[in-house]
Order: structure tokens, then sequence, then C-alpha cells
């Protein structure tokens, strides 16, 4: 089995470009030009330069110690925390704005749920003197007050999204709704693997950069250059994609994909969607997606605004379908004590979403030579609220 | 048997279409509104099969969708209802309808129930031509299903060409590159791309939809084209004015 995107932009079953005609333009005209321009020389210079001297790439592949010996495995982070902004969503928005300027585009959108990915493209528009509009669910801009004047202090247009359950889901379908308005002019920068062919792509390249770091780095560590655990959370899956991507057909290494399970997969309030999910069509992407019975899309749960997304993308329905991957849900209650654990052995404060990824050491048993790489997709700056409250800190 | 729309296409008139969506404003509307544009003289009638997330429609369909499912809409549900009138009502009736609900169905239990029931076509925004003819298409025709496609005012000649080609009934023309929602009155680029689109002489009839509102914008829509539908206009109108006075805005569309 192949893990790469086929030539109709499928991983197996799940993809595709489901779109209304409206959209079909702006979308073939990316599917035909994308890896002509991702791969030109002055394009890889540029990308690659803003990498280093803009986001502060490399970031560290970081032996923790601690949490080696408490749970007696190499353990290992990805230190994407480290990056401007704040996590990993910068690498995409970095690579998306040039290709956005190639194709002659004045005008960015963007959808953004936390607020995380608003900020990594309110900054690449910043950076490039490009408009700048964000689409952010009413609810989200109360929860996440801090990134929604970090996008206004950026030149961003942030404008709530009023339908449906006003969050993530809400924020992309009008996002889409502008593109559909602004056809000629406008490049719709996606946050994550999501969204119709060639975006997962698109994005899962952008992102690729994380696991490219690492087989450099590992070798330098441990003599060869691939682990035996990757493990991220997922969300909409673009932090997990970029660690997992040059690692995808190399069967000696095991993937673990972690999701939010919010309250309980049980409990009505989950964003577990592997495991509450069918095969349906989100935002163009036939994948995986929480909904009811006669196909409406269900509203998730987590306490972490990231995962909070009813679908997952095309690649990660995949892995789950072919079980190349191996997923496990994660309640809130746990990911908010490892946002602690982590802080208080290894000096990281964590985002929450990331916690998630480092709860499943508690259940899952390691060799003492395992080498596990954790994918520290994001720091907790902007969850501090949310610690606070929780801990009453 | 012959399918409704293509009948409908051989009057001399410029055909009229109203969107609506099925359970709104109340669940059990959808028969009575049916009923009244026949009376109204409509010629052809589009159902909306109501979506939690309707990607391609603006502010006045995203809430008559959103509302009609509070109300408890279903596929199922929506079947019954066309199921119970179908036998009173001449004019073809087209569900227009998002894809996952109908994958959630079931594809091939959805065709045939659309037999069934009585529906001559579907309009799937979110279902791509190239998918429609790689999987679906056998599916349809067994069904006597015509599927209708959209094209704008960004579709290029080559496509419109291969679009009219596989079409079926009629082609769905977008006013603009929008979502829908009624506007009151066309620009000059519209209308060269309205007579852009009359000059390539398709084999397949065009309608006109999104951002038709008035007799005005029908005149001038129809000029160019077949016929025109009217969706959030015509949903406006209902929810200020209630189901009982339906003739009234068709009348005043008509200029009768």
């Amino acid at each position: 089995m192949n893990y790469n995107i086929d030539k109709k932009g499928y991983y197996g079953n799940f993809g595709g470009a489901f779109i209304p005609e409206m959209l079909y333009p702006n979308v073939t005209e990316l599917k035909k030009n994308y890896l002509k321009i991702i791969s030109e020389k002055d394009f890889q210079k540029e990308f690659n330069d803003l990498l280093e001297k803009y986001v502060g790439r490399p970031t560290p592949l970081y032996f923790a110690k601690r949490l080696s010996k408490k749970y007696n495995a190499k353990i290992y982070l990805k230190r994407e925390d480290l990056c401007h902004t704040g996590a990993h969503k910068i690498n995409n928005t970095i690579g998306q704005i040039l290709l956005a300027k190639k194709l002659g585009k004045n005008r960015i959108i963007a959808e953004t749920g936390a607020g995380q990915h608003g900020v990594a493209t309110a900054t690449v528009c910043a950076l490039m003197g490009i408009e700048c509009i964000v689409y952010m669910g009413e609810l989200d801009i109360k929860r996440q007050a801090p990134n929604v004047a970090r996008m206004k202090m950026l030149g961003a247009k942030v404008i709530a999204a009023k339908s449906g359950s006003k969050t993530l889901k809400d924020a992309t379908n009008e996002a889409i709704r502008d593109w559909i308005n602004n056809p000629v002019d406008t490049h719709y920068i996606i946050g994550s693997v999501v969204g119709p062919h060639p975006y997962p792509d698109m994005v899962a390249r952008f992102q690729s950069v994380i696991s490219e770091e690492i087989k450099t780095q590992l070798k330098e560590t441990e003599g060869r250059d691939y682990p035996d655990y990757l493990i991220a959370c997922v969300g909409g899956g673009s932090n997990a994609a970029g660690l997992y991507y040059h690692y995808l057909n190399d069967f000696r290494v095991r993937i673990i994909a972690v999701e939010a399970a919010g309250k309980g997969i049980d409990s009505g309030e989950s964003a577990a969607t592997s495991a509450l999910g069918k095969e349906g069509i989100i935002h163009g992407s036939k994948t995986l997606l929480m909904q009811t019975i006669d196909g409406q899309i269900t509203e998730p749960y987590s306490i972490s605004a990231g995962l909070d997304y009813p679908g997952v993308g095309p690649l990660h329905a995949h892995l789950y379908r072919s079980k190349r991957a191996e997923f496990i849900s994660i309640p809130d209650q746990e990911a908010m004590d490892w946002g602690l654990t982590l802080s208080q052995m290894e000096g990281i404060i964590p985002a929450i979403e990331t916690a998630h990824a480092f709860a499943i050491l508690e259940s899952k048993q390691f060799k003492p030579n395992d080498i596990l790489i954790f994918n520290c997709s994001g720091r907790g700056d902007k969850d501090l609220e949310t610690f606070i409250n929780y801990f009453k800190l | 048997m012959k399918n409704r729309i293509d009948g409908a296409f051989k009057k001399e008139k410029k055909l009229l279409s109203i969107y609506f969506s099925a359970g709104h404003p109340n669940l059990n509307d959808t028969s009575y509104i049916i009923k009244k544009l026949e009376l109204s003289k409509v010629d052809m009638i589009e159902i909306g099969l109501p979506f939690s997330d309707p990607i391609a429609d603006g502010p006045t369909i995203q809430k008559s969708s959103s509302k009609a499912l509070k109300n408890g809409m279903s596929t199922e549900i929506l079947f019954k209802q066309i199921e119970n009138i179908r036998k009173e009502i001449k004019i073809p009736l087209i569900v227009m309808g998002y894809l996952n609900p109908i994958m959630q169905y079931g594809i091939k239990k959805f065709c045939k129930k659309c037999e069934i029931v009585g529906i001559d076509g579907l309009i799937i925004p979110d279902l791509p031509v190239d998918v429609y003819n790689d999987e679906y298409k056998f599916l349809f025709e067994k069904h006597g299903l015509y599927n209708m496609f959209l094209i704008t005012p960004q579709t290029s000649p080559e496509r419109i060409r291969f679009i009219d080609k596989v079409s079926k009934g009629f082609i769905y023309m977008v006013s603009s590159a929008s979502v829908t929602g009624a506007k009151s009155d066309f620009n000059k680029k519209q209308i060269d791309y309205f007579s852009r689109i009359k000059s390539m002489k398709l084999k397949t009839p065009v309608i006109v939809g999104f951002g038709i509102s008035n007799f005005k914008t029908f005149k001038t829509a129809t000029k160019y084209t077949n016929g025109a539908i009217i969706g959030s206009a015509f949903i406006n109108y209902i929810e200020k004015n209630g189901i009982q006075k339906i003739n009234n805005f068709i009348k005043d569309i008509l200029n009768e």
C-alpha cells in the first residue's frame, strides 16, 4: 500500500474535490500549478530562506530526559512550539502566501478556530503586504480574544461567522463562500490538510519540513534516521501530516494519531472523528466525519479549539481505515493534566492540543530502546486562560 | 416514460422555476407550497433538501435550511411529502441538495426512491461532473433521473461545451460569481455574460438562477435564456407574507 496522494487526488477512498462549479476554476488553477510552482528553484529558495530566518527553523529535536526515564523509552520532542507565532501552522502559511503571490493573487482569506492559523496567516500577509481577511466563528471570537487582538494588530480584518454553530466548521463555510464571491483575485489559505484536492496534499507538503528535519537530526543523535514511533495530535491533522510525511511508506515506523475524546467518546461531546465518524463529504473532501444518520454534520466538542473539528483530513481517514496508524482518543481531563506534567517535567508549557498526544504515555507500553518522537506542535500561551480556570491557578 | 423536464421546455413561454427549502417555514408546508406554485402557473419546482452546511448558499437559504432542519425535516420525510401529492401535480419536480445527505441515504436507494415518488431530476451543487460521469450516471439513467449541472461567469468555453454535451434537461446558469441571494438588478458584465452564453447556441436549454428577484430581473435574464429560477426572493416573501399569498408573488414576477 502506498500512502501518497494518487493522480486523481485521493488517498485510497478518501479525498477528491467535491466542490460547486463556482469553485472549479480556482481549484483547478491551484491543482494545475501547485506542484510546478513548489518545485521551482526560486520558490524553494525563498521558502527555505523564510523558514530559516523568519520562522526560526530547523526547530530542535529535543531529547526529553526526565520523561524518558519515567516512561522507560527514548522520548524526543520535535519543537514546533518554538516556531514564530507559536505553532507549526506558519510552515504552511509561508508556503501558501508565496504560492498566492506566484498566482498573482492580491487578497488572502483564511478560516480559524482557536486563532493560531488566523494569526499565522495574518503574519505572512503583513510580511508580504497583502490584504488579509480571517473568518472566525462568533463563539470562538469570544473565547479567543488574545488571538483576535493579535490578528488585528497584524492588520487583518476578522469577520465573525454567524451561521450554524458559530465555530470552526462555520468559519470554513464562510471562507468558502467568500472565495465563491471573489474567484479571481483571492487565494484561500486553508489551515489544515482538509478541503478539496489539492489542499490536503499541498498543506502536507508544506508541513513535511517537520519530518524532513527529523531524518537528519535523528541520524545525528541516534545513528539512524527513523524512529520506532511517531505521535501527534489530530484535529484536521496538519501537524500530524508533517510529522508522518517522510515515513508514511516506511513500515519500520509505527504511527500513532491522537484525537480529542472531549468529555468521552460516548458522551455526545467529543471530537474523536475516527471512532464516531462515517464516510461523507465535508468542505469539499470525502473523508470521515461526524454526522447524523441523515447526513447532517454534527457539532464536535473538545476543550482544545484546535481539535474541535467534525472531520479529519483524507490522508488520516486513509491511515485509519487501512490500519497504517493507530488512533487513540484522549479525554479533556487527561490532556489538561498533561499540560501540567509536561510543564513541570520538561519546562515546556504545551498547547492543549499538543498535550493530548503526550497523554498516550499513560496507557501505551513501549520497550526501553524504542525511539518515540512526539510532535510538540504548539505552545500553551494561548491556552493560559483555560489552564487558569481549569486548575484555579 | 418521458421526463417531465423535457416537456416543460416544449412550451413557447419563458420558463419560471421556483426554489424553496422543504420543511420551511413549517415542516408540513411542502405539499401546500408545491400545489400553490403549480396553480400560480409556475413551470417547474426545485425542492431544497436541507443541509447543515450549504457552502454554495447565501444567508437566506442558509437560514431556511437550518430552520427546516430544526423543524425535523429529513430525506425520508421529504420523500413521503412528495409521494403524497405527486399524483395531483403535473409539472416537473426537482430535488436540489448537497451530496452528503444523499450519500448517507445511500445513492442507490435514493435514486430508486426518487423514481418511485416521481422526482424528475436532481441538482447537486457539490457533485462534480467527472465524479457524476464515473460513478453516478448509470444509476441516474436507470431510474429516469436527470442531473443538472451549473455554469458560472468563470466557466471556460471548453468546459461549457463539455457540460452541454453531457447535460440532460437544462443547464443551470449561475448569474454571477456569488453564492445564492436576491439582487435588484444586473450589471453590464452580467448581461455580456448572458449574451455570450446565448451566442454559443448550446443544445441544452439554459435557465438562469442566483439574483433573480422581480419582474425586471426575470424579464432581463430570460431575454437570453429559456427561463429563470427564483429562490431567495421567494423564501424572503413567504417568510414575510406567509404561504397563502404565493400567487401574488408569482403574478408580480410574470407581471400579470
